[in-house]
């Protein structure tokens, strides 16, 4: 009985860690932003209404982030010390990444800021262009796997000297990586087409949903192509112990149709939000439906990454060294806490949403930018 | 089985990493703690009485609040997964008590945190007043929020408890969450640390206050400022004696070790002194036989006083804990190694057994493992003497941090007293306080630096204390990797604070805004 309930809490876990990373890719569109302000700003005041509108929620991004961190580290302690531990260079960087974005808001347009205005717009940049392809391949090593072993002390041996680069020499790992890409970027045009009033910025962001939108959707289902014909790792249900299984992604979604109900709606609804905008000049709801659509899809994505007896994190050289919901999780007891303290998710939500309307009720507009007495960045 | 030969400098340089990563973060986190309540009192009284140049003087330090808090949120990220890359071994043998805390932090704080700071900033012509100033409100409890929870966390290394070690996942599981929430370590830890952080900021407050008055400008502002920031900083100063003697009683209790490095007490013994400040002789190791300090000015019996109320408590010096004290309780720290390499060796033996089905084997290897496993940390360890930290930097950040408190408290009551009667404008010393308190500012980062100086260089070699050195806990890479990164952040970082350094006293110059409607 009690390992039914342990194993009902390792799924939940799954499920909840796989609900911040969802919501961590949605919210990706602050980076995707970062990389458009000199697309869509033609001066100074449009640029800077751009950076306002995304100031308002990069610390959302990056709580999230966050929090899916410790989250990742509170339920399933193992992966924290196999992949940080182990694939070093590539976490670093993406830490590297999102610490020059904190400030960088704060410090753009303020006087005496030693580096210059153009520096910390460099910095948004390369958060936004390293922060979303590199998070998209490391999520890749979820299906992908990485070369690592565990000691029976459960210690990481990395067996590439590249300490995680080298899964960025995967092509299937970089399509995944792209499609993120291109899909921040994406969700960034349909964001300020909610959030900013200025025709100009308007017409520039159609244009760019096009460009942007079609690599988009031929990476990813190529992305997703590949994974469902691909051979996974599945955890033998009597042994716990690895096998090899063709179609093991496939599988997983014809076996939980709910999951495949939430993938394809979801996609559809990214797809919705994209051709709505496109071909009406007065719809700027987008952002609702390719954003919730991304939350779906991705949330499908990582549910099957995980559940139905697939590791989480296979080793491609040692696969008897696999992360699993069973072997990489916190013991029943920390689970159990952890989920008592995860009822409050819901009303973290419910003030995020009442304190996000309230900002957002109106655009921005020239004039606000303009106000000496209000808070810019 | 562990690392047993790891790479020396690979764990200097990591520890050094780690240093420099919470060096900078604990700059910036002192005044964002308090600044916010400061600011938020402020704002109370503007909805009360509706007066503009309260919100004016508001909006001001929430302004140099903005530029403060980004460059810690930058620094904070850096921290929590420095966890998982530098200290992997560590996030294994600990991550099912230790993760707990960081995602509470998480979940519970740095959302409320990020959530109302943009209605903070943004809000003012947007939500009313009351939804507006329960923002800041929020904000304030969220940023001391996040504190708590990774206080918590750092509480538990320092004092671990509410846990068992499970053999077969070869960790320790959290088996009670209210010992590790609640444990005297951690409470105390907690209430030092948040209120050294309100002492900073109503530092910063009247200190930048001060050059205001210095320079004739915005007298009302400063004025009103400094009467908050001093009251502040005098109820902050009131609890932190309370909670620093607390936190010293733990740790005579549960670190003896580092008490000593904080009083240079090479022998202990009854009736132990309590040092006002000194000088320990230069290149002072343990058992050389020289004398421990070439000036001393103390206090005898007060440290067997402060900790036991009794002047005949026993305080053991550093180098009784090396020998042992058997009448006290305390084995020699050899025999503690020894047991260690027990532990260490049966554990393996254990999971030989158990893989090969030898059963009886396996139950014999987990009894004898169980039985010494309080030693376990200490089987990593060469020698005895490899328990003693810093000494010198130990004892001196610990009596800078003191003395620095004591001063503190003087400045608060002057700031006070003059505000209170409104007199600072008549008093003929005024321009020296005023100086005072500009030189208060980064005495006050000095002062709260150090503590964490006593607090984690104190508690070397251990990473958790008894059981895992930090040999143990770091990561299986290369020392020039680490030595890379260590590097590229002391260049970011730099960088960054010369920024905010020079944005920061810009904005000081330029001042509140002209006015406020």
């Amino acid at each position: 009985m009690a390992s039914i309930t342990f194993a009902a809490l390792q799924h939940y876990w799954w499920f909840l860690v796989s609900v911040l990373g969802s919501a961590l890719v949605f919210l990706l569109f602050v980076q995707g932003g970062q990389m458009l302000i000199y697309t869509l700003g033609k001066n100074e005041t449009e640029r800077s209404m751009l950076v306002n509108s995304l100031g308002r929620k990069w610390e959302f991004t990056f709580t999230t982030l966050v929090t899916f961190g410790g989250a990742f580290f509170a339920s399933f302690p193992l992966f924290y010390s196999t992949s940080f531990g182990g694939a070093y260079w590539v976490w670093l960087i993406i830490l590297l990444a999102f610490t020059v974005q904190a400030v960088s808001y704060e410090f753009r347009s303020k006087p005496s800021n030693v580096f210059g205005k153009k520096t910390f717009e460099t910095l948004l940049f390369i958060n936004g262009f390293l922060g979303t392809i590199l998070l998209g391949i490391v999520v890749a090593t979820l299906y992908n796997g990485a070369e690592f072993s565990l000691n029976t002390m459960n210690h990481v041996k990395w067996d590439n000297p590249a300490r995680g680069l080298e899964a960025a020499l995967n092509y299937h790992n970089l399509l995944l990586g792209f499609s993120v890409f291109f899909l921040s970027r994406v969700l960034a045009l349909l964001y300020f087409r909610k959030t900013i009033e200025n025709n100009e910025i308007c017409n520039r962001i159609k244009k760019q949903l096009i460009i942007n939108a079609v690599p988009f959707v031929l990476l990813f289902v190529s992305f997703v192509t590949i994974l469902l014909l691909k051979t996974g790792y599945a955890i033998d249900p009597e042994t716990k112990s690895i096998v090899f299984e063709k179609y093991k992604y496939l599988h997983n979604l014809i076996q939980m149709p709910l999951v495949a109900i939430m993938f394809i709606a979801g996609v559809l609804a990214v797809l919705w939000g994209i051709i709505a905008t496109v071909v009406s000049d007065k719809y700027d709801n987008g952002i609702w439906f390719t954003g919730l659509g991304t939350f779906f899809a991705v949330l499908a994505l990582l549910l099957i990454a995980g559940l139905n007896n697939t590791s989480f994190y296979p080793s491609i050289t040692h696969p008897e060294s696999s992360l699993t919901v069973y072997n990489a999780s916190s013991s029943e007891y920390t689970l159990k806490t952890m989920a008592i303290v995860s009822l409050i998710i819901p009303f973290v939500f419910a003030y995020i949403v009442v304190a996000w309307r309230s900002i957002n009720k109106r655009k921005i507009t020239r004039s606000e930018i303009e106000d000496s007495n209000e808070h810019h960045y | 089985m562990m690392l047993l030969n790891v790479d020396p400098s690979l764990v200097d340089w990591s520890r050094a990493q780690f240093a420099l990563t919470a060096m900078y973060h604990w700059i910036f986190v002192p005044v964002t703690l308090g600044i916010l309540f400061i600011i938020a009192f402020m704002e109370t009284i503007y909805v009360k009485t509706g007066d503009p140049e309260w919100k004016r003087t508001t909006k001001f330090w929430m302004k140099l609040f903005g530029i403060n808090f980004a460059i810690g949120v930058a620094t904070g990220i850096i921290l929590e997964f420095e966890f998982g890359t530098n200290w992997s071994n560590y996030s294994w043998f600990v991550g099912d008590i230790f993760g707990a805390p960081l995602a509470i932090e998480g979940i519970m704080a740095f959302f409320m945190e990020s959530t109302f700071i943009a209605v903070m900033f943004f809000g003012w012509n947007k939500v009313s007043k009351k939804f507006h100033l329960a923002s800041t409100w929020l904000t304030a409890i969220g940023a001391n929020l996040s504190a708590l929870w990774i206080l918590v966390a750092n509480g538990w290394m320092q004092f671990p408890t509410g846990m068992y070690f499970n053999p077969d996942t070869a960790r320790n599981e959290m088996v009670n969450f209210w010992d590790v929430f609640l444990s005297p370590v951690a409470v105390n830890k907690f209430l030092h640390t948040i209120t050294s952080g309100y002492i900073v900021a109503s530092l910063f407050v009247i200190g930048i206050s001060s050059y205001f008055l210095l320079r004739g400008r915005e007298s009302l502002l400063a004025k009103r400022s400094i009467i908050i920031a001093s009251v502040f900083g005098l109820i902050s100063s009131i609890a932190i004696i309370l909670t620093g003697h607390g936190s010293a009683v733990q740790v005579a209790e549960k670190q003896p070790m580092k008490l000593a490095a904080m009083e240079g007490l090479y022998k202990g013994g009854t009736n132990a002194e309590l040092m006002g400040f000194g000088i320990i002789t230069p290149g002072k190791q343990a058992f050389d036989g020289k004398n421990d300090y070439v000036v001393k000015f103390g206090f005898k019996g007060m440290l067997s006083y402060l900790i036991a109320f009794n002047k005949d408590h026993y305080v053991p010096g550093v180098e009784d804990l090396i020998n042992g004290v058997p009448e006290k309780g305390i084995l020699p720290a050899q025999e503690r190694i020894d047991k260690g390499k027990i532990a260490v060796s049966s554990l393996k033996a254990y999971k030989i057994a158990k893989k090969n089905g030898n059963t009886a084997e396996a139950r014999k290897m987990l009894a004898l493992f169980n039985e010494n496993y309080k030693h376990f940390g200490y089987g990593f360890l060469d020698k005895p003497t490899d328990i003693i930290p810093n000494v010198q930097l130990v004892f001196y950040s610990f009596h800078a941090m003191v003395l620095l408190g004591t001063f503190f408290v003087f400045v608060f009551l002057a700031f006070f007293w003059f505000s209170f009667r409104n007199t600072i404008e008549k008093f003929r010393f005024r321009k020296l306080l005023y100086y005072i308190a500009l030189l208060c500012i980064p005495l006050s980062f000095i002062a709260s630096e150090a503590g964490w100086v006593v607090v984690e260089v104190g508690r070397q070699p251990w990473v958790v204390q008894d059981y895992m050195p930090v040999s143990a806990a770091v990561t299986d890479i290369s020392s020039s990797s680490v030595q890379l990164t260590f590097f590229i952040f002391a260049v970011v970082f730099t960088a960054l604070l010369i920024a905010e350094v020079s944005i920061m006293t810009r904005q000081i110059k330029i001042g509140p805004t002209k006015q406020e409607k």
